[in-house]
């Protein structure tokens, strides 16, 4: 699998148009509209159930290049939440008792309001969750970022598709095993993971290739005996997240002739549970510019919420949005396949 | 190209139920049966179907048991491993059978 250095907005390809993942994702020949599958299922319209999560992406800026990235982030790109729209998510939480805030990226901590908005969520006495890629931890620019997670009690989700290096790296980026194996000892080493200390460390499983993940319950037992045996690690979780096919996992779709199939897939596997559960109908999740969105991945599809409600977090109106239409289309097969798949691992 | 195996063929299979309804839904709850978690893993599983796909050389069964496999969270090192058994039982069954060949060339021979 070739390494990807740049983000597709730098190659200048086609995909950066949303608007041409949309429409691939359209003509897709296996695949029946998403509407009329949650409509036979009983789905349709699928309306949110209430706000449990309330997710910040606060950039597209990453120091990885992962083959797989929903969100086309990059060493190369520039586009990251700015102080005035991080103070507008803060005053929008303070209106609410929404539990939960999933703070995610790109890498999200390289974003100089990371610790900001960490400290202010934590104040109102919030869940935080940091979506970590690990190898951030070992930057010299967050030598301090550990004890900065710890000391906030905030609960790190990280990513690693893989407990051997070369399905991690072909995914993630050349030499990415062995730093994320470093960040996770470090995690370890400050009581992150370790039972007892209540300081959680979960991770993500993401498959490598064009494949549904393995059931979450077995796959978590085989990484959890392979990273004790072979590293000496210890987490309290693992999520599995199904790729998703858009940006540039759909890139790679695409240049490697797996994108009908892969659909396909995804499609003879939806299953009704899964969707009954999926993700935005409890999440709210806002961009980096400020946009609300009913997921990430609509975010990155430019889909914001239905325009019957607000959507800019500074119209932020809870009432308006507890229960709105939420805005679905092809690519969320990728959440209601098998055992469905969320920002927390599998719905089922 | 014209060819006797059509990939797309395999998400056809439960055509097989058309001709005989009964026997084939005896055959699927077997199946599904058979490849349910038990003493042995779902992962498990997969890793000696894929080796007896090889064994018996059926390209549907490779196609559906190599992606069953990278769904259970196996990856293409133990696949390959798993292959070998397959290759190793293979040429150990030829071999074996050499002592046959021997016992009757003894027998025939002066």
């Amino acid at each position: 699998m070739a390494e990807t250095k740049l983000s597709l907005k730098a190659r200048r390809s086609p995909l950066t148009s949303e608007r041409e993942q949309i429409r691939i994702l359209s003509r897709t020949d296996r695949c029946s509209p998403f509407e009329e599958r949650m409509r036979q299922a009983g789905f349709d319209p699928l309306y949110a159930t209430g706000i449990s999560v309330f997710q910040m992406n606060l950039g597209k800026l990453c120091n990885q290049t992962c083959r797989h990235c929903h969100v086309d982030a990059a060493p190369d790109r520039r586009e990251v939440m700015t102080q005035e729209t991080a103070a507008r998510c803060i005053e929008a939480l303070a209106q609410t008792d929404i539990p939960t805030v999933d703070i995610t990226g790109g890498a999200p901590e390289l974003n100089p309001q990371f610790r900001w908005i960490v400290a202010q969520a934590r104040a109102l006495g919030r869940q935080v969750i940091d979506r970590c890629n690990l190898s951030v931890l070992l930057l010299p620019s967050q030598s301090d970022l550990a004890p900065f997670l710890a000391g906030h009690r905030v609960e790190i989700i990280a990513s690693l598709p893989y407990y051997r290096s070369a399905q991690t790296d072909a995914q993630r980026g050349e030499g990415i095993f062995e730093k994320s194996i470093a960040a996770l000892r470090l995690l370890n080493q400050i009581g992150y993971g370790v039972e007892g200390s209540g300081l959680i460390l979960n991770l993500v499983h993401n498959p490598v290739g064009a494949f549904l993940p393995p059931k979450q319950k077995a796959i978590e037992g085989q990484f959890r005996r392979e990273l004790e045996h072979r590293y000496g690690i210890v987490f309290n979780h693992l999520y599995t997240i199904t790729n998703m096919p858009i940006s540039r996992f759909l890139e790679f779709l695409i240049e490697t002739g797996n994108l009908e199939s892969y659909m396909e897939r995804l499609v003879n596997a939806f299953n009704p549970a899964a969707a009954a559960g999926v993700m935005c109908r409890y999440t709210l999740s806002v961009g980096w510019d400020g946009t609300l969105y009913d997921c990430d991945f609509n975010q990155m599809l430019n889909l914001p919420v239905s325009d019957l409600t607000p959507r800019h977090i500074s119209d932020f109106n809870p009432a308006a949005l507890v229960h709105r239409r939420i805005v679905t289309g092809n690519h969320c097969y990728g959440c209601t396949a098998g055992a469905g798949s969320s920002c927390g691992g599998a719905v089922t | 190209m014209e060819s006797y195996y059509h990939p797309g063929d395999l998400g056809k299979f439960a055509e097989m139920g058309k001709g005989n309804k009964e026997l084939w839904e005896k055959f699927i709850g077997y199946y599904n049966a058979v490849f349910a978690e038990g003493a042995l893993t779902e992962r498990e599983k997969a890793l000696i179907a894929l080796a007896v796909s090889h064994a018996v050389q059926c390209p549907y069964c490779i196609d559906a048991y190599t992606q069953a496999c990278l769904e259970k969270g196996s990856n293409v090192e133990e696949m390959t491993e798993a292959v070998h058994v397959a290759c190793a039982i293979r040429g150990g069954a030829s071999l074996v059978h050499g002592l046959q060949m021997r016992n009757v060339a003894h027998k025939l021979s002066m």
